[in-house]
């Protein structure tokens, strides 16, 4: 087991859910501000946001007091993150230190980039607390398959393992060449990459290296599930002069697979009811969807299951990252409870500062709970007036 | 309003994810369909090595038998359709509310898939080419006096189907005769018929596992066509492309179909304006056996003039109106794509819009939430012209003139086309044509099916493969 990376937050405590409430937003505003001034002040700065500064009618400095004064800033514009120099984005207090670079897109044109130095390790500590270690025994080894190369999710997911006591196994993953062959309408090329993904996945597990979590994409682990009942895991064990256990392994929890980490792309609760209901053997293996991406970090889904109609609502790590539900047509406007929005995403790390940026998606705004007292949102899909423009969860 | 579920080979299933289907004129739902998913058709797929062999054992004679009776249900019986109940009318009403075709080419083509159902055996026989039918029980035939053996080449067919006429559905609905399984996924908003003969059969005894309703999106189409041992698709020539040269899939696309004038009949082309008014405008003109384009050696202004006479004068009309001619658009953002494509090709020198000229008001009518685009004939100078060789959801013909001796050459890929002269060496080219698919001598219109001949390809051949078979003797196989 890995130590904590320092700069976990600490966990909101109250005697009840109204002191919680009150301690999460508390504990929110003092993080904004101290994040703010992180970011603005001329000793430990990023240089794109004091350059930034210069164009703003308040002092970050000064001005900022509550997290209600994130409506000063500008809506932040991913194509900012389009292009170098890279370094614009390092803060200046840590020049000396290691630097990450995580891509998103990049099948046209310039990738979106993100620098980052602790704040995946982080993330992803804060979401191991929140998995059960029945599911996910500590030690156990696990398989990542999804997307790699210059990808956060490949390094992040592989801090999980290790932070949980275990290794990581991984496949090479170029979802980029997906899109490619998806817009190019080469479908039978996409399905065979998509085969010869789950092909090395299959190849880690005939390993015997006693794999019993991992993490997926709903369309692998759909694709894994069909390649697992058609029997192409038993014959990789036969090709391998490998005896096939009693029982057979021609389905994940055969495979022994007993928690399952997903997300990725988008996540409908149909996909998790047939998942739950035909993939992992009516919830005998676990699985927890997440919502997340390079700038964020990611958000963990309250337990889904039959008797919530599947219902996925996810909660940001407050306070590094929040996300509100707003007007399409007004972000300063948080829709009710309830009501559908788009995804406003703000991240607050001392590595990175994205304020208000818009997601391409919308989802009905939920209301705070024990474990989560800040706002969720449920039903996350594309945003309607953007869908179809791009190419999405295309692994 | 109807919940329809799911049918996953014997199992209804309701699911999360539902696709509203709406009247066209009203905007009132009518339909909520339960949508699967394309991992989900996988697993089912998965089912059907053993139902297929399960299928294989009922006698051929009895399935037979089966289709006699689910014809009289389709026709005639009050059938299940997810939580509602309908009898033929009402399945008529909801095929034409969320369809737009009218009611009057709703119940016209919904009978001929009663035809099929009710003279399976005629059907079966055009498609086998007269084989015995006992060789579906053992797999052979030596009744010709030569020994004719088949073996199956899928365990499942699979049929992504359209929603613009229940016509098609003639097609699949061999396919349990032919001992395979079925699995169809509807067009979004055509449910209606492949539910109700689903429901016909099972009410006539064949065991619901042998065939599924698989309502889903592109993707789960996709995984059809990737998965079934043998399946067929509805679609444009552009959705349709990653299957070209893909042998399992039997592709409907683009017709193309035509209407070709010999020298020696040309003259005499007003002895055939009906035939052209019934191979453009029939059933709306949406089939792809309805045809596009009619080439001439000569007076191509004459017959163009001609044809658009008889066509202007149809008008929209109410969608239960039993003189319907034409189909309303239930989106009518299609129709105004449609009519700019034609409106944009019409600024190439060299094509004018007969029937616009006439008939004095625009191809495009729009009344509250629909659309209709009126019968349009289009005369082209030159086979180049860009509109000279389309084919549109609505009544449209281009008018060609090509000499004779080129026309056949220059056609393109023709799914039906009816030639019209009694020049033997004419015919004879015709006959020898490879582009052309169906082919109608003299004055039988493109869309004229006949039952005992195979039409847009043969499912027959398509499901099962020939090979060469010898038994020594005193070996009988067991069936």
């Amino acid at each position: 087991m890995l130590p904590d990376t320092p700069g976990k937050p600490t966990p909101v405590t109250g005697a009840t859910f109204d002191e919680k409430l009150a301690n999460a937003r508390k504990q929110l505003d003092a993080h904004f501000v101290e994040t703010v001034r992180w970011h603005f002040s001329p000793e430990t700065g990023t240089p794109f946001w004091l350059e930034k500064a210069k164009t703003f009618d308040f002092n970050p400095l000064t001005d900022v007091k509550t997290f209600d004064d994130i409506k000063r800033f500008p809506i932040f514009e991913d194509e900012w993150l389009r292009g170098g120099p890279v370094r614009k984005w390092v803060p200046k207090a840590y020049a000396d230190r290691g630097v990450y670079v995580f891509e998103t897109g990049g099948t046209t044109g310039l990738p979106k980039s993100r620098i980052v130095i602790d704040d995946f390790k982080i993330d992803y500590e804060m979401m191991s607390d929140t998995l059960p270690d029945k599911a996910f025994p500590r030690g156990s080894n696990w398989l990542m398959l999804g997307p790699s190369g210059p990808r956060r999710l490949r390094l992040a997911i592989e801090h999980l393992a290790q932070y949980r006591g275990g290794i990581c196994f991984a496949v090479d993953l170029d979802p980029r060449w997906v899109v490619k062959c998806i817009k190019d309408r080469k479908i039978s090329e996409a399905n065979a990459y998509k085969e010869h993904c789950i092909e090395q996945a299959l190849t880690v597990l005939a390993g015997g290296h006693d794999i019993k979590c991992m993490f997926t994409t709903p369309k692998l682990l759909a694709a894994f599930d069909e390649a697992l009942r058609n029997g192409k895991l038993e014959d990789k064990f036969r090709s391998l002069g490998k005896p096939i256990p009693a029982g057979g392994l021609r389905s994940i929890k055969a495979a022994g697979i007993i928690g399952i980490f997903s997300g990725g792309t988008e996540f409908t609760p149909q996909f998790t009811r047939e998942a739950y209901e035909e993939m992992l053997d009516n919830g005998d293996v676990y699985m927890t969807p997440t919502y997340g991406n390079t700038l964020m970090g990611l958000a963990c889904s309250k337990p889904i299951g039959p008797d919530d109609g599947f219902k996925i609502t996810y909660y940001a790590p407050q306070p590094r990252a929040v996300i509100q539900v707003v007007n399409p047509d007004n972000f300063d406007e948080i829709v009710p409870y309830g009501a559908t929005g788009r995804v406003l995403l703000t991240t607050l790390t001392k590595e990175f500062f994205v304020p208000r940026f818009p997601e391409r998606d919308e989802g009905e705004r939920e209301k705070p709970y024990e474990k989560y007292p800040w706002d969720g949102v449920s039903g996350v899909r594309p945003f309607a007036a953007l869908a179809g423009g791009t190419v999405v969860g295309v692994y | 309003m109807i919940r329809i579920p799911a049918l996953r080979f014997g199992k209804p299933y309701t699911s999360l994810d539902k696709a509203t289907l709406v009247h066209h004129v009203t905007g009132e739902p009518v339909a909520e369909v339960s949508q699967v998913t394309g991992s989900q058709i996988a697993r089912d797929i998965g089912t059907c090595e053993r139902a297929h062999k399960e299928l294989a054992a009922i006698p051929i004679r009895d399935i037979l038998a089966m289709y006699k009776k689910a014809a009289d249900y389709f026709l005639n019986a009050t059938l299940p359709c997810g939580d509602a109940e309908l009898s033929f009318a009402d399945y008529v009403r909801n095929l034409s509310a969320t369809t737009g075709s009218p009611m009057v080419f709703c119940d016209r083509n919904a009978r001929k898939v009663h035809y099929v159902l009710n003279n399976i055996e005629e059907v079966v026989g055009g498609l086998t080419r007269g084989l015995d039918v006992e060789a579906l029980d053992k797999g052979y035939s030596t009744k010709a006096g030569r020994m004719q053996a088949f073996y199956p080449t899928t365990d499942v067919f699979g049929a992504v189907l359209p929603s613009n006429s229940p016509g098609v559905h003639s097609l699949w609905v061999p396919t349990l005769a032919f001992k395979i399984p079925l699995l169809l996924k509807p067009g979004r908003e055509e449910p209606w018929t492949p539910y109700r003969v689903l429901q016909a059969f099972i009410k006539a005894g064949i065991p619901a596992h042998f065939m599924a309703f698989l309502p889903a999106d592109h993707a789960g189409a996709g995984d059809i066509l990737r998965l079934c041992g043998r399946s067929m698709a509805f679609g444009d020539d552009r959705t349709m492309a990653p299957y070209k040269n893909d042998h399992r899939v039997e592709i409907h696309g683009t017709g193309y179909s035509k209407l070709i004038f010999g020298e020696d009949e040309a003259d005499n082309y007003e002895k055939y304006t009906d035939l052209f008014v019934e191979a453009v405008a029939a059933n709306g003109g949406r089939a792809c056996v309805n045809a596009s384009a009619i080439w001439t050696p000569k007076n191509g202004d004459k017959i163009a003039e001609a044809l658009a006479k008889k066509l202007a004068g149809m008008k929209p009309r109410a969608w239960d109106d039993p003189a319907c001619e034409i189909s309303a658009f239930a989106k009518p953002e299609v129709a105004e794509a449609i009519n700019n494509m034609i409106d944009e090709a019409l600024k190439t020198p060299g094509a004018v819009d007969v029937t616009e000229k006439l008939r004095g008001s625009p191809r495009l009518v729009k009344d509250g939430r629909i659309a209709y685009l009126l019968p349009t004939v289009i005369r082209c100078e030159t086979p180049e012209h860009p509109l000279a060789n389309k084919e549109f959801l609505f009544p449209y013909a281009s008018v060609i003139e090509c000499p004779q001796a080129d026309v056949l050459k220059r056609i393109g890929y023709t799914l039906a086309a009816t030639v019209i002269s009694n020049d033997a060496s004419f015919i004879g080219a015709a006959l020898a044509c490879p582009t052309i698919e169906r082919l109608n001598i003299g004055p039988l219109p493109t869309n004229r099916l006949t039952w005992d001949q195979p039409h847009e390809g043969n499912l027959f051949t398509h499901l099962y493969k020939q090979r060469a078979l010898q038994i020594a003797d005193g070996h009988t196989p067991r069936v």
